[in-house]
């Protein structure tokens, strides 16, 4: 089974290891890469496109260090190599602001997280089975396949 | 329990009464709304706009073959205008053509979703739209009841209404 690519961004290490484990425990092959950052982000963004192995899903996290989820929300939307990848903002703020804003900028959906564990992992499982069972994703966001 | 307002953008009237039936037998009360084609979109999109007080739709359902205005361009228009842009998109279609897709996606589809041919699975299809986007999602300008409970658990309560 061809494995699905999930870029996580994320600073926050408990909720990083959370995500990991439940797509782990998912009937689907993830392969999770995840950037602490806005700059590694892209930067890690920037070398799979390189390397012909965009991820298929971008989980991004609004408040971060060095470079915000917003202004990383609106280089991916804004770059034509990139734009196609869905990204759905995964946080814990709830402002309407940030909700507004983030969907203004591009993203593909929005979703607070639960403070409570089980309903973390379940809304981890939710994107999961909605975005890789339910929905159509370009195939530019394939990952490249390893032999010719 | 508050209702969500759903515009569907369909020419095919069997496809549309389908969608109906799956939004009726779902938990949620959903305001269907339907376009037979772009023109008839962007005409009821900018009414509900304009008009003061006016709720534009929590979702849009887009098919992509269209007559009149097809798809990809009220898909442009849609979010090409500063005071639509925001709501999002499911494109629903029967192309399973990947210019299609990455192309939906480009012109700022939130989500793209095939219909299957078999009945069962289009109202399945149409009842995971519904459960994803109501009750996973936060949708924006929700001025619903936002309470939070302390331990979380009632996610979807917490989220909608």
């Amino acid at each position: 089974m061809k494995a699905i690519h999930v870029l996580l961004v994320e600073d926050n290490p408990a909720d990083a290891d959370l995500t990991r484990e439940t797509l782990e425990a998912g009937k689907l092959h993830i392969d999770l890469s995840v950037a602490i950052d806005g700059e590694q982000a892209l930067q890690m963004l920037k070398a799979s496109y390189a390397a012909g192995t965009k991820p298929d899903l971008i989980l991004l996290d609004l408040n971060l260090p060095r470079k915000g989820g917003r202004q990383i929300l609106a280089e991916i939307k804004a770059d034509e190599s990139l734009r196609h990848i869905p990204v759905v903002i995964l946080t814990s703020s709830d402002a309407e602001r940030d909700v507004a804003q983030s969907y203004t900028l591009g993203a593909n959906c929005y979703i607070t997280k639960p403070v409570d564990l089980r309903a973390f992992q379940s809304i981890v499982a939710a994107v999961e089975d909605f975005w890789f069972g339910v929905v159509k994703l370009p195939v530019a966001g394939e990952p490249a396949r390893a032999d010719p | 329990m508050c209702t969500m307002h759903v515009l569907l953008v369909e020419d095919n009237p069997a496809d549309a009464d389908l969608t109906r039936e799956a939004f009726e037998s779902g938990r949620l009360r959903v305001d269907l709304s339907i376009a037979v084609d772009g023109v008839q979109a962007m005409e009821l999109l900018k009414q509900e706009a304009s008009r003061a007080g006016g709720t534009t739709p929590d979702l849009i359902l887009l098919d992509l073959n269209l007559p009149r205005k097809n798809g990809r361009q009220t898909l442009a228009e849609i979010k090409g205008d500063d005071a639509l842009k925001h709501i999002p998109v499911v494109v629903l279609t029967s192309s399973d053509a990947e210019q299609d897709v990455t192309n939906s996606y480009a012109l700022g589809a939130n989500c793209y979703v095939t219909k299957p041919v078999d009945l069962k699975s289009f109202q399945d299809t149409v009842s995971a739209v519904e459960d994803f986007w109501f009750s996973i999602v936060r949708l924006p300008h929700d001025t619903r009841n936002h309470s939070q409970p302390a331990d979380g658990t009632d996610r979807a309560a917490r989220i909608r209404c």
